[in-house]
């Protein structure tokens, strides 16, 4: 296991692209500790897979350096970083059993049969395969299948980290939370550094102590779910994560508040110092919308109601500005309707980035 | 329950059936029927039986070509497949050089068979062909002409010439099908060479190495006209495979009876080796194929 | 009007679809929701001509079309892949139905540009597809199936192969687009979630068979058996055998609760009782209907939790409002309203539905 170390890193796919200045990765600068759970959320084309694929060893980077503690591996090849791999489609040896994939890696490994009949079986138990063991691997299903790559990864004990490549696109919803709790099981009882790509929010969230959000080549925040839910560093991680995303409303600053289609509000926390000609937008999570009587808040007509089963979504407008709120399941609405907004959910960004504000949350 | 069942596509088949009527039905049928009669010209028949089919299956002529049939296919595919195997591993599978290599390698199967054999018989002469000229010059004994394991040599190396490429294409079209991700995977577990070409590449060339091994094999089995261009069956009756027999009784001897009964009986050899082979090798694959339409 | 009766089609000795009749009316949006292998797929082929039944038969406006080839009924489908013409720009593959309808080239031009306005492809009409995004692939594909102004218009799984957010977009355009043509829609899914966001109709799928057909909310709310009850669930329904009482249902653990005004009446017998993990709350619950569980796990998404347990031998997921992380081992209160419980009998069916949710 190891602290993984990406140093100023950048990536372009061709030395023209990076005179051009057109990088695929822009430049990545962190660390992941040993034995965290990591995802790398982003939309596609975001750079995540690149960046994973720089860590893995099967792309070097244009600049910048990757180390395993203190270790340079930056042109060591996958195999000799000692990393596994879950692939987005399950990979397996189709001839072989059950227990002949897991013990694969370590036949590979020259491990003494003994230790190999040990190891494969206790693996086979923490994967809840043993009634599988025996089986040819190419009658599974596809999430006994991603168990089988996940496990080939696990049951080796040098390995310095296990990446994700979205390794739940072929799964059934109601397969992917099962597989997803006994991941994160695994990685409790392992404590293996486990970084995992994903566009999907709930995987990402769910998954990871850390996410990290990509944006066109840059990771835009490294958070907790609760900060990047709370506090997004940029308007795209408060569209991004959440269902939907952070309402984003264009404003203007007037003293300590700010003027949304024409109607004051004060801002929480101490004064906002933005810098002039700044384009400034208001942020606020659907969560903290409520939708109150004609009066108690922003005057706003609704459009559509979603039903979604534990909750109901509120599509209305505010002015021009499109704005939406969650309601609770058995909640009347008002047919005069006003938006009113939680004060300490209020955020401020100046070109699209978060403003801090003296004096902190309210 | 009522239902209304469209009858007109049976007029688009009728033409093919037709068709494969006059070219396979009818010339299958007539050869039946002189396979049970003898005849001396003049299209006057009479009937015989069995007796045919009798004299032929007891006939050392008949076992001793059979047995040079049945070795030279089990040499040609022990040489052909590994080989074509090996060489579509070492393919590149991406840049320029693929298209140069594709085009090398159908290259000869460009060539008519005759064409093989007139360029080879030139080839291994010992006069004036530059292999057979060279090997003399090098002090080896060769002479297809008058040695019968260099009689059997040539034809090999003509066949494994001409055809490996084949088995080369379809090898690396199963090859080409294997996504990224499995190398990957395979390195990360620290596959050696030889264990990526057992458990990945192998599996997955399973089904195009099936039809390889058919197409090689019926092919080699009937072979005809490169033994007969370049050795005529020689020397003696060494090279002399079933196919050669036959036109020799058929033409060259008018035996047109006993030749109908060797064709039948040829044919029907062919239809039970590529069945046997078939079934083999299609239950070594059959998981893999359910598991595939099951994906 | 789209009628299936009694559809039944076998392949050798499997059974893909087992004995489905449904109504489809015009200009309505259905969706087909089921796992994996359910038969979405099957049903859809049945229904677009691909695949012939080996029973029943499909009617279309009253018109028996049960033999009828694919090419002789108006059909559109989009799949899961991207398909479109790779070597014709984005112009040529939204026109291309059109083109083989033989349509006058100043009203194919007119239609295209509506479609491509329409699904925001205006900018890509002269690019190839692999020049184009994911997004921007399955696009194209859904602005070729919205020109040909089919009777019937199938998506399997359009946005399965999607980026989340992208999928989210799509979602809400989609049923907007489409309702405009007048068609009738068939939209397969994998999940609960995204039949709940589109609305109108849903048809859930188990095995072969449909299970239940009906507005959306209602088949969500009111479903008719365990079956539908759990295929229409995400997060996995907690599901608990119990026995009835009196006016009591008693459980494993110790749970015990006084039965909702509903299910009062219900003769003693043993049960089965289904929660949605969104009906639990930590704690004794308002009605004191609560009971103790092992924590396994717990997953933040930032604003909720969702906290898996073991309760004996079954699994617990309940999504709690807020940040609580709890560590394996913890034992926890999950409470919940006895009116907000789903109860089926031994045999599966849905005994009687929760009264408390016609809100």
């Amino acid at each position: 296991m190891a602290r993984i170390r990406l140093d100023h890193i950048r990536h372009a796919y061709s030395p023209e692209l990076a005179k051009a200045g057109n990088y695929a990765l822009r430049e990545v600068d962190h660390a992941f500790e040993d034995g965290g759970a990591y995802a790398l959320l982003g939309p596609s084309g975001c750079g995540k897979t690149t960046l994973l694929n720089i860590i893995s060893g099967l792309l070097t980077p244009s600049e910048g350096q990757v180390r395993f503690d203190d270790r340079d591996v930056t042109t060591l090849s996958p195999e000799a970083r000692n990393i596994a791999q879950v692939f987005q489609f399950p990979v397996i040896y189709d001839t072989m059993t059950v227990r002949e994939n897991l013990a694969f890696p370590l036949r590979n490994r020259k491990v003494p049969q003994a230790e190999i009949a040990r190891r494969v079986d206790d693996m086979l138990k923490r994967l809840r395969l043993e009634t599988r063991a025996d089986r040819k691997a190419r009658g599974l299903t596809a999430d006994e299948k991603q168990k089988i790559s996940l496990g080939r990864g696990l049951v080796r004990s040098d390995v310095n980290a296990i990446l994700f490549d979205e390794p739940l696109t072929v799964i059934d919803p109601h397969m992917k939370w099962q597989l997803r709790s006994e991941l994160k099981e695994l990685h409790r009882e392992f404590a293996m550094t486990m970084i995992y790509v994903t566009h999907d929010q709930t995987e990402a969230l769910t998954f990871a102590d850390k996410v990290v959000v990509m944006y066109d080549g840059e990771v835009v925040q490294i958070g907790t779910p609760e900060e990047l839910f709370e506090r997004p560093k940029h308007t795209f991680v408060g569209y991004f994560i959440g269902s939907p995303g952070m309402n984003v409303l264009p404003c203007e600053m007037d003293g300590d508040a700010v003027v949304v289609a024409g109607h004051r509000l004060a801002l929480a926390g101490g004064r906002a110092n933005t810098a002039s000609g700044a384009r400034i937008e208001l942020g606020i999570r659907p969560e903290f919308v409520r939708v109150v009587e004609r009066g108690g808040g922003l005057p706003a007509e609704i459009e559509k109601v979603e039903d979604v089963g534990s909750e109901r979504i509120v599509r209305a407008r505010l002015g021009g500005l499109p704005v939406s709120a969650i309601v609770a399941e058995g909640q009347p609405l008002p047919a005069d309707a006003a938006l009113a907004f939680e004060p300490g959910a209020l955020n401020l960004y100046a070109d699209s980035r978060l403003v801090e504000r003296t004096g902190g949350r309210a | 329950m009522e239902k209304t069942w469209n009858n007109k596509a049976w007029f688009f088949v009728l033409p093919v059936l037709l068709l494969v009527a006059f070219s396979a039905v009818i010339p299958l049928m007539t050869v039946v029927n002189y396979s049970v009669q003898d005849t001396f010209g003049n299209n006057e028949f009479f009937w015989a039986g069995t007796d045919w089919f009798t004299e032929l299956l007891g006939s050392a002529r008949f076992h001793d070509a059979l047995i040079r049939n049945l070795v030279f296919s089990a040499i040609i595919l022990a040489i052909e497949v590994p080989l074509g195997i090996l060489v579509a591993l070492a393919m590149p599978k991406k840049g320029i050089w693929v298209s140069v290599c594709l085009v090398l390698m159908a290259l000869p199967l460009l060539i008519p068979w005759n064409v093989v054999g007139t360029i080879w018989q030139v080839f291994g002469r010992t006069d004036i062909g530059l292999l057979g000229y060279s090997m003399r010059a090098l002090g080896i004994d060769y002479n297809y002409v008058q040695d019968p394991i260099d009689a059997w040599v040539t034809v090999i190396v003509m066949d494994v010439w001409h055809w490996t490429s084949l088995v080369v294409l379809l090898c690396y079209a199963g090859l080409v099908s294997i996504p990224d991700a499995y190398y990957q995977a395979a390195k990360i577990d620290g596959a050696s060479r030889w264990a990526v070409f057992r458990y990945i590449q192998l599996p997955k060339m399973g089904r195009v190495l099936l039809i390889a091994v058919l197409l090689r094999f019926m092919d080699s089995f009937m072979i005809y006209t490169e033994p007969f261009v370049v050795t005529g069956g020689g020397p003696g009756n060494s090279t002399t495979f079933l196919s050669i027999d036959l036109v020799k009784m058929a033409v060259g001897q008018f035996d047109l009876g006993p030749a109908a009964a060797m064709s039948l009986v040829y044919f029907l050899i062919i239809l039970l080796l590529s069945w046997v082979f078939y079934t083999v090798m299609e239950n070594a694959g059959r998981d893999r194929a359910v598991k595939e339409t099951a994906e | 009007m789209l009628e299936l009766k009694n559809l039944v089609w076998k392949v050798g000795r499997d059974v893909h679809i087992d004995d489905v009749s449904l109504r489809l009316e015009r200009g309505s949006l259905n969706v087909l929701l089921g796992p994996t292998l359910a038969g979405k797929t099957s049903l859809m082929r049945l229904m677009a001509g691909l695949d012939q039944p080996t029973g029943g038969q499909i009617l279309m406006d009253g018109k028996d079309v049960t033999g009828v080839p694919v090419r002789q009924r108006n059909v559109a489908m989009v799949y899961q892949q991207f398909i479109n013409y790779p070597a014709l720009t984005v112009y040529e593959n939204i026109a291309s139905p059109l083109r083989i309808q033989k349509q006058p080239s100043a009203e194919i031009d007119a239609k295209v540009r509506r479609a491509a306005a329409l699904m925001k492809l205006t900018p890509f009409l002269d690019r190839t597809p692999l020049n184009l995004s994911g997004g921007q692939q399955q696009r194209t594909a859904l602005a070729r199936a919205l020109v040909k102004n089919a009777d019937l218009v199938l998506l399997d799984e359009p946005l399965a192969n999607l980026d989340y957010k992208l999928r989210e977009e799509l979602r809400e355009e989609l049923p907007k687009i489409f309702a405009a043509t007048g068609a009738i829609f068939v939209y397969a899914t994998t999940e609960p979630h995204e039949a709940l966001l589109l609305g109108g109709n849903t048809a859930t799928l188990s095995e072969g068979r449909v299970t239940q057909f009906g507005p959306t909310p209602d088949v969500y709310r009111r479903p008719h058996d365990l079956v539908t009850a759990r295929t229409f669930s995400d997060p996995p329904l907690n599901v608990i055998a119990v026995q009835k009482r009196g006016s009591r249902f008693t459980g494993p653990g110790a749970l015990a609760f006084d039965a909702a005004p509903a299910h009062a009446g219900l003769a003693d017998d043993d049960y089965r009782i289904a929660i949605r993990p969104h009906r639990l709350s930590l704690g004794d619950g308002e009605s004191g209907a609560s009971f103790e569980a092992v924590v396994t796990l717990t997953e933040v998404t930032g604003s909720e939790t969702f906290v898996h347990a073991d309760f004996g031998s079954d699994r617990i997921i309940a999504l709690i409002h807020g940040v609580r992380r709890m560590a394996a081992g913890d034992r926890v209160r999950l409470g919940f309203d006895p009116s907000h419980v789903l109860v089926f009998a031994g045999d599966g069916a849905a005994v009687n539905a929760p009264v408390a949710l016609a809100a």
